[in-house]
């Protein structure tokens, strides 16, 4: 994937990567002409192509580790945080869920879980939370 | 406007960069393996990494230096196969000293290869993420010099065409299949898409002989494709049947 300035006729460079933790990925490429500036934003599924080739974009800033690929992604079941696959819980976001009622905390936290999975999310965080809910219709929650 | 190949500046993503390491890697990785020889079958339930595991034990007690890569990432049986004890870091070490990495190894018992990642529409990125583990295996152990490292592959012809493009060079292929027609006709469309590919052919192990299972898969496949029959491997073969096939490798 390139980027073309289509005013200056220049091919576009690397300028920033950001990684929000919530499965995407933001890069931002820069004309070297005239200075203007685009941001590839790649959903969960593209972003998570782009890591199984074993690469990030903007390069690297350390050499890999042996197996660092397989380490990282490999889900090996029986984790103690929970089943396999299972995204992890911020402090603030435990907090909030525990003030959700008990007798519909268990829907409510598979609901979360279930929506980060889908999305490869690994940390639930307030801000996960606020966006589920104004996805998902689940306002109150 | 200019299309994709016109723009040949570096644009600072570095990916092409990281891609290049990864390949030399592997290359520098392999330097110290004097040969590389895939066992495929293109027909599941042949005995592969039976005879995968057999070859190379029989290898090694024949003073070769020789390790095995187990590049069934979701039905790993080497390390079983091997008796290789579990390693932080492989290669393990199996009997008679051959040494392997498996994807077994990373595994808790028996739970299934997954990925982390996105569930929906899993397909569009996990053959990439298991090209990258079997990219790993090949670049990432320390073998130390192996006179030959043996490539246990899957079923089918996929992971065969990724060891293609991840090795640059195709490997020598042996070929198992077992007496039936069915088997015949599985293989015969894997030999001919390694020979398209420009493998070369060692020849045909033929398994499970003297049972239950006719035909004649191994003569016809030998016949079709101009390679031997290396070896006809009984339902209880001794070590000399190992040994034999082994000279021939």
């Amino acid at each position: 994937m390139k980027f073309l300035c289509v005013e200056c006729d220049q091919q576009m460079a690397f300028a920033e990567r950001q990684i929000p933790g919530d499965g995407t990925l933001a890069a931002t490429f820069k004309c070297p002409n005239c200075g203007r500036s685009v941001a590839m934003l790649t959903n969960p599924m593209e972003t998570q192509l782009v890591s199984s080739l074993g690469v990030e974009i903007g390069g690297r800033t350390v050499p890999p580790e042996p197996f660092e690929m397989v380490r990282a992604n490999v889900t090996t079941g029986g984790r103690a945080d929970g089943p396999l696959g299972s995204p992890a819980w911020s402090s603030d976001a435990q907090e909030r869920l525990g003030r959700v009622p008990s007798f519909v905390r268990g829907m409510v936290k598979k609901i979360y879980v279930d929506y980060a999975r889908e999305r490869g999310i690994v940390e639930i965080t307030p801000a996960i939370m606020d966006t589920a809910r104004a996805e998902l219709g689940l306002e109150g929650m | 406007m200019r299309t994709y190949h016109q723009l040949t500046d570096p644009d600072g993503s570095g990916l092409a960069a990281q891609i290049g390491a990864q390949r030399q890697r592997v290359a520098e990785r392999l330097a110290a393996v004097r040969r590389l020889v895939a066992v495929m079958s293109g027909k599941g339930g042949v005995g592969k990494s039976y005879v995968t595991a057999n070859l190379g034990r029989a290898l090694a007690r024949a003073g070769r230096a020789v390790g095995v890569v187990d590049t069934d990432l979701n039905g790993p049986t080497i390390p079983a196969l091997l008796q290789a004890p579990a390693v932080p870091t492989p290669p393990a070490i199996g009997l008679d000293g051959v040494k392997c990495v498996s994807m077994g190894q990373f595994l808790d018992d028996g739970a299934p290869l997954a990925f982390k990642g996105p569930s929906a529409e899993s397909f569009v990125w996990r053959g990439t993420m298991e090209a990258s583990a079997v990219r790993e295996f090949l670049g990432d152990v320390e073998w130390g010099k192996l006179d030959i490292l043996l490539l246990d592959l899957p079923p089918g012809m996929q992971r065969y065409v990724e060891l293609c493009d991840i090795l640059g060079t195709p490997p020598a292929v042996l070929t198992v299949t077992i007496p039936t027609p069915e088997s015949r006709d599985a293989v015969r469309r894997a030999m001919r898409a390694a020979a398209e590919r420009g493998s070369e052919l060692l020849g045909i192990v033929e398994n499970m002989v003297g049972g239950e299972l006719k035909g004649s898969a191994a003569d016809d496949l030998a016949a079709e494709f101009s390679v031997p029959v290396l070896a006809r491997i009984p339902w209880h073969p001794t070590p000399d049947t190992w040994n034999q096939l082994a000279s021939h490798v």
